[in-house]
């Protein structure tokens, strides 16, 4: 299985490579991808670095062009194709039909997976994908059980690639309007999910603090509980009498214990998600990750889940929380 | 742009629609609604379950007869699809599905957009499709859609230049319909958010959902409305009202107005909306604006950005 890592800098690229990921996947710095965020992602003469220094390893990098373009902006996302295949990226991930469509026609030779934007969740809008534009692999959104990720396998013509790790979208991904509905910023159209500009932390009486996206409250803390980043999935709400975490709590998607599983299915590649943390992040989370898929590979009758693993693993996660999320029936 | 589209559209119905059900209702409910929606001024009738796959008061054989008895006193059905499909059962359902409808399907999702192109069927491109520009609605035009219906995020900018795209390409244009009343659609998950509230499995969840025929509403820890949890659907709190954008809509191209059903004052709402629409008329605001429709946050009880 391939081990697919994010990188939004340079440094994080060196380190990922380093602690050995097969492949990196980065954005340029706009909002042609989902991780928009100022001071990420790569420019051109960062990216054919990058690109060098992976290929120099043997590895390879993927690029994220994975938001929706607007009509107005439509060129702006050709563009951007263009300008991944001239720095000799070896895939691009896209979302956008139309774009898919552009890069079909204009760099046939230059591979596309279906971004986890695309949404595609059955074997038969894979299909589609993949008799459309050609897509040679496919991103499946976090929203199916292990069992449905086995059943995809066995069905789809299309190799897979399944999140491992990282911040837990619990929407189905490319149709989650939560953040624009509250900021007027969306993950699909500008590659952000509640972007800070949008978020104001205040200091309560009692020391605790309260936050808010754009003027809704998302949560209020005490003084000596952790405080979770406002996105509206994972703020706390009235519902009935209650005061909980109604659609999710600040928690990281963790399949490390479904690993061998996985790779029976014929999952291709495992994602890591993360593209805006930094370089310790990636080093400590890829060679865990590597050391984990190695030892399935080389001894897959003694395999078990190592508690160094986990416990490095929960030290990088949302809130010090790890779930198996919707890979377990028992999440839903 | 606008008489282009007006010579476009010279022959089309200007139509008011009845959109697809969100929420789930007992079996008597739902039959008397769409019996009393024989006699509403509307002339197009979305029918189907397009939220959560376990929710069976209805079965498909029942919709069909739901489908024959509105046909029969001149609606147009449409039959609309599962907008998260996850289990192969749901992919075999749609089939079905598809290739029982009598008239056209409304795509929510590619397996139904695939399975469409697949066997020739004509569709109508549901809000649960990501069409964002004039490139993806001629890919979708091309695999059958003859209607299309905009996601909640689409605003009067964004459409402006699509269709414009749209008619300097020569693009065949599907026909336009847009919602224009009701509780938008935000996000869809894995999770029962309903059945997570009242503190049940979704395996075991007892089809509670049943019991909030508007949805299960959800405010911030200050008391302040903000979603509405529908089973695996989140849905904004606030009922858009586009009444005094119709003219707008019109201009754009607009041929079919949709309403989305609701518990209560449905006649008055469709009545409301049926005095004006035919006309290119406006009507003041009853519900909230819709802030997307200016390129704002959906929420319009908020600051925009």
């Amino acid at each position: 299985m391939e081990l697919v890592a994010p990188a939004g800098n340079l440094p994080a690229l060196d380190a990922a490579l380093e602690a050995g990921a097969d492949s990196i996947y980065v954005g340029f710095r706009d909002q042609t991808n989902a991780r928009a965020f100022p001071g990420l992602n790569f420019s051109d003469a960062e990216l054919i670095e990058g690109i060098r220094r992976a290929h120099k390893r043997g590895r390879r990098v993927l690029i994220a062009l994975n938001t929706y373009a607007e009509s107005a902006r439509f060129a702006d996302w050709c563009k951007a194709v263009d300008r991944a295949a001239d720095a000799g990226a070896d895939a691009l991930i896209l979302a956008d039909m139309g774009v898919l469509d552009y890069a079909c026609r204009n760099h046939p030779n230059l591979p596309r997976h279906l971004s986890v934007q695309g949404s595609a969740t059955t074997a038969g809008a894979l299909k589609y994908m993949h008799e459309r534009f050609g897509i040679s692999r496919a991103v499946l959104p976090r929203v199916l059980s292990i069992q449905q990720v086995e059943q995809v396998c066995a069905t789809s013509q299309v190799p897979l690639e399944t999140f491992a790790f990282g911040s837990l979208c619990i929407m189905v991904e490319g149709r989650c309007q939560l953040s624009s509905f509250v900021t007027g910023a969306s993950p699909n159209r500008h590659g952000v999910c509640s972007p800070a500009k949008f978020v104001r932390w205040e200091e309560l009486p009692d020391g605790g603090r309260s936050v808010r996206l754009n003027g809704v409250l998302i949560d209020r803390f005490e003084a000596n509980e952790p405080a979770a980043y406002p996105t509206v999935c994972k703020g706390r709400f009235r519902v009935g009498e209650e005061v909980f975490h109604a659609l999710e709590e600040p928690t990281s998607l963790n399949t490390l214990e479904l690993l061998p599983r996985l790779q029976s299915a014929g999952v291709a590649a495992l994602k890591i998600e993360g593209r805006q943390r930094g370089a310790a992040y990636m080093g400590a989370v890829v060679r865990t990750w590597r050391s984990a898929i190695d030892r399935l590979r080389t001894d897959p009758e003694h395999w078990a889940v190592q508690a160094s693993w986990q416990t490095e693993l929960a030290r990088h996660a949302e809130g010090h929380q790890t779930t198996l999320g919707p890979y377990h029936r028992s999440w839903h | 742009m606008d008489s282009i589209s007006a010579t476009r559209y010279a022959e089309s119905n200007v139509r008011l629609s009845l959109g697809p059900m969100p929420y789930f209702w007992p079996r008597a409910q739902t039959l008397a609604f769409y019996e009393a929606a024989c006699e509403w001024p509307v002339e197009v009738v979305y029918l189907g379950e397009t939220v959560c796959s376990k929710r069976r008061e209805l079965r498909l054989r029942d919709w069909l007869s739901l489908a024959m008895l509105l046909q029969s006193v001149g609606k147009e059905v449409v039959l609309s699809s599962l907008t998260l499909i996850e289990a192969e059962s749901e992919s075999g359902a749609l089939k079905r599905l598809i290739s029982a409808a009598p008239g056209l399907v409304e795509a929510n999702d590619l397996t139904a957009v695939s399975l469409c192109r697949q066997t020739g069927k004509n569709f109508v491109g549901g809000p649960g499709l990501n069409v964002y520009n004039a490139e993806t609605m001629a890919l979708l035009v091309a695999d059958g859609m003859v209607r299309w219906v905009p996601g909640v995020e689409q605003g009067h900018v964004q459409l402006t230049h699509l269709l414009a795209t749209a008619d300097q390409s020569g693009i065949v244009l599907p026909e336009l319909e847009m919602p224009v009343w009701g509780r938008p659609g935000l996000a869809w998950s894995a999770r029962c958010f309903t059945a997570r509230a009242l503190d049940l499995a979704k395996d075991d969840c007892g089809f509670r959902c049943i019991e909030f025929p508007d949805g299960l509403p959800l405010q911030t820890r200050e008391g302040e409305p903000l979603l509405r949890l529908n089973g695996v659907q989140v849905l904004g709190e606030t009922t858009v009202d586009l009444g005094p954008e119709l003219p707008e809509l019109r201009e754009l191209g607009v041929r079919i107005a949709r309403i989305t059903p609701q518990a209560h004052n449905m006649h008055e709402v469709l009545t409301r909306f049926a005095k004006v629409w035919r006309d290119g008329l406006a009507t003041p605001r009853v519900g909230a604006e819709n802030g997307y429709w200016r390129e704002g946050p959906g929420n319009v009880q908020l600051p925009s950005r």
